[in-house]
């Protein structure tokens, strides 16, 4: 089994995407992702620095609408899903502050 | 099939010999029936329906014009926007999530008088090819109750095999439209990549994503896309060329088209699968088309581009479901601690994965050697395909590269699942059109698709090539005996 990408690695991975994982899982991730990498080593190897990159299959770039007004979603709108709110603002738990 | 067609539906329901009410009691009541069989929807809208299918009825009753699609019952992938209904994207993360706004294809369909009658189950976010990764439970496929529909977009594939509704529309990142159609024997569509507006569609991968139709005609496909095609200023990756009537490529000749068999996509199809191929391919020859074989070596990039490209966008689009604005949120002492118990309670084991594939993927030190790389492999991917278009006017391959396979048999190994891609992501990659056509049945009675793809926005051509093979095609799937059983007859 491969290793390209240790339980560590996957721990330090699974904290930058805010996902928080038992070591079970790290370790499952790690050989899973380390075997998707293997099959990626094709693409690895080739030599294509020059090449430009594809981003838009069409090459749509920098498209702009006219700058006219238009309706957007409401307050009340935008916060009808919220999970809390206070005072027509999402309301979440302190920013700043010591975790628990 | 059971049903009529989407087409002829909606021209019973214009000239009066049915009314709109009813197409829409039997579309539910076949909904309610088969449902707890198949698990192919989330939602089922029979107030708004209903609703909705009166105004068609009264519409007509005053001698107005009530659309190209009047009356037609529609099943929206769980990943696409109406107001009224939730969007769930087949994840704890956004149960119970109601969506303000609808998306586009959502509006447009409804200007043609067809009526939304439910959300279908898919692969969480879309994010499989089994629809096994949905948190709300496996769809199954109406031909063989064993087996997987195919995914990520199994619950609309599924729900237009059993005949519940016509059209159902689905998204393709991969082949989530079209290896899901090709395993349950209906027609379904990736357009080039722009034709449809995506507003109002979860985003998974940005610059892959494409909405399109299931349907069991081609002709119901291309009217479709007719009516779900053109430019939106509310996406800006949308095209503003129009599609043109594709609906009338029907029986046009297709006497002197060239018509390439991929040859990398042959290898490591199913014996019967390829057998399935050569006999279409006949069939085309049979009508005048010239047939080659045609090698395009670049196209055996795409599943390790794609598998990188994918999750890195996921990872970035993803990021906005964090417990503040929308959905799921498990309070913690902090917001960090609110982000990363949400996250980890809301999202399934796949998505997780491929988030994590992609931030490793665009993290410091590796965005070079992956994502940017597999970014120049979908440039070199789009000029093998553009020299091939100088000698052939369209291609042909399998869908996937086997038939419906057993519920859990890949599932607990992910780079098995992501081979059922191999020849469906190339497209994807390029931006080009493709579709899948059933065509004939396994000796277990299984659907096989054949793939048409075709320079980017020649969906006429695609569609020229779609209805001749439509033509020839060999063997309607049977239903699944307890499916067949429980179908209320209109």
């Amino acid at each position: 089994m491969s290793s390209r990408i240790s339980p560590k690695e996957v721990a330090h991975v699974a904290m930058l995407a805010r996902l928080s994982l038992t070591d079970e899982e790290a370790e499952l991730y790690a050989s899973q992702l380390s075997s998707v990498l293997d099959h990626a080593s094709d693409i690895e190897s080739l030599d294509i620095h020059d090449l430009e990159v594809t981003a838009h299959p069409l090459g749509l770039t920098n498209r702009t609408r006219m700058d006219i007004v238009v309706a957007g979603l409401s307050q009340r709108e935008a916060l009808s899903q919220a999970p809390d709110e206070a005072q027509g603002m999402f309301s979440v738990p302190p920013v700043l502050g010591e975790p628990s | 099939m059971t049903t009529m067609s989407a087409y002829e539906i909606a021209e019973s329901v214009r000239d009066q010999k049915v009314t709109a009410t009813s197409v829409i009691e039997r579309s539910i009541s076949n909904a309610n029936a088969l449902n707890p069989k198949l698990n192919a929807f989330l939602a089922i809208d029979r107030e708004g329906a209903l609703e909705a299918a009166e105004r068609i009825d009264s519409i007509i009753a005053k001698g107005g014009s009530p659309g190209r699609l009047a009356g037609v019952p529609i099943a929206l992938k769980d990943n696409m926007c109406k107001v009224g209904l939730p969007t769930t994207c087949g994840s704890k993360i956004l149960e119970g999530w109601n969506p303000p706004y609808d998306a586009t294809v959502t509006k447009l369909l409804q200007s043609e008088g067809a009526i939304i009658v439910g959300k279908t189950n898919l692969d969480e976010f879309a994010m499989g090819s089994s629809t096994e990764n949905s948190a709300f439970g496996p769809t199954l496929n109406p031909v063989d109750l064993t087996r997987v529909p195919g995914g990520s977009s199994g619950g609309s594939a599924s729900s237009v095999a059993a005949g519940i509704v016509p059209i159902a529309l689905g998204s393709d990142t991969g082949g989530s439209i079209r290896q899901p159609a090709s395993l349950c024997g209906v027609v379904g569509v990736k357009p080039t990549y722009g034709r449809v507006s995506r507003y109002g569609l979860v985003a998974f991968a940005s610059s892959l994503d494409q909405i399109g139709p299931f349907t069991s005609s081609v002709m119901d496909s291309a009217i479709t896309l007719e009516v779900i095609s053109g430019f939106d200023p509310k996406d800006s990756t949308s095209y503003d060329q129009e599609v043109g009537s594709l609906s009338a490529q029907r029986g046009l000749s297709i006497e002197g088209l060239r018509v390439g068999i991929v040859t990398e996509f042959i290898d490591g199809s199913d014996p019967e699968v390829v057998g399935a191929l050569r006999d279409a391919a006949e069939g085309l020859a049979r009508l005048g088309a010239e047939v080659v074989e045609i090698s395009i070596p670049e196209t055996k990039l795409g599943l390790s581009a794609y598998y990188l490209i994918a999750p890195a966008e996921a990872s970035s689009n993803l990021a906005r479901f964090d417990g503040v604005r929308f959905g799921l949120r498990v309070e913690g002492s902090n917001i960090e601690e609110t982000n990363v118990l949400t996250r980890t309670k809301g999202f399934g084991a796949e998505v997780k994965r491929r988030i994590m594939l992609g931030t490793y993927a665009l993290s410091s030190g590796y965005y070079d050697a992956y994502y940017a790389k597999a970014q120049q492999v979908r440039t070199l991917i789009k000029s093998g395909f553009e020299q091939a278009y100088q000698r052939v006017d369209v291609l042909i391959s399998p869908v996937s590269p086997t038939t419906a396979f057993k519920i859990g048999e890949r599932s607990l190994d992910p780079l098995a699942m992501y081979l059922s891609d191999v020849c469906t992501i190339p497209s994807n990659l390029a931006g080009h059109p493709a579709m899948s056509v059933p065509y004939a049945l396994d000796s277990q009675g299984l659907p096989i698709g054949v793939q048409v793809l075709a320079p980017a926005l020649r969906e006429d051509l695609m569609f020229r090539l779609a209805f001749a093979l439509e033509e020839s095609a060999s063997g309607v799937p049977t239903l699944d005996p307890s499916i067949k059983e429980a179908i209320i007859h209109g």
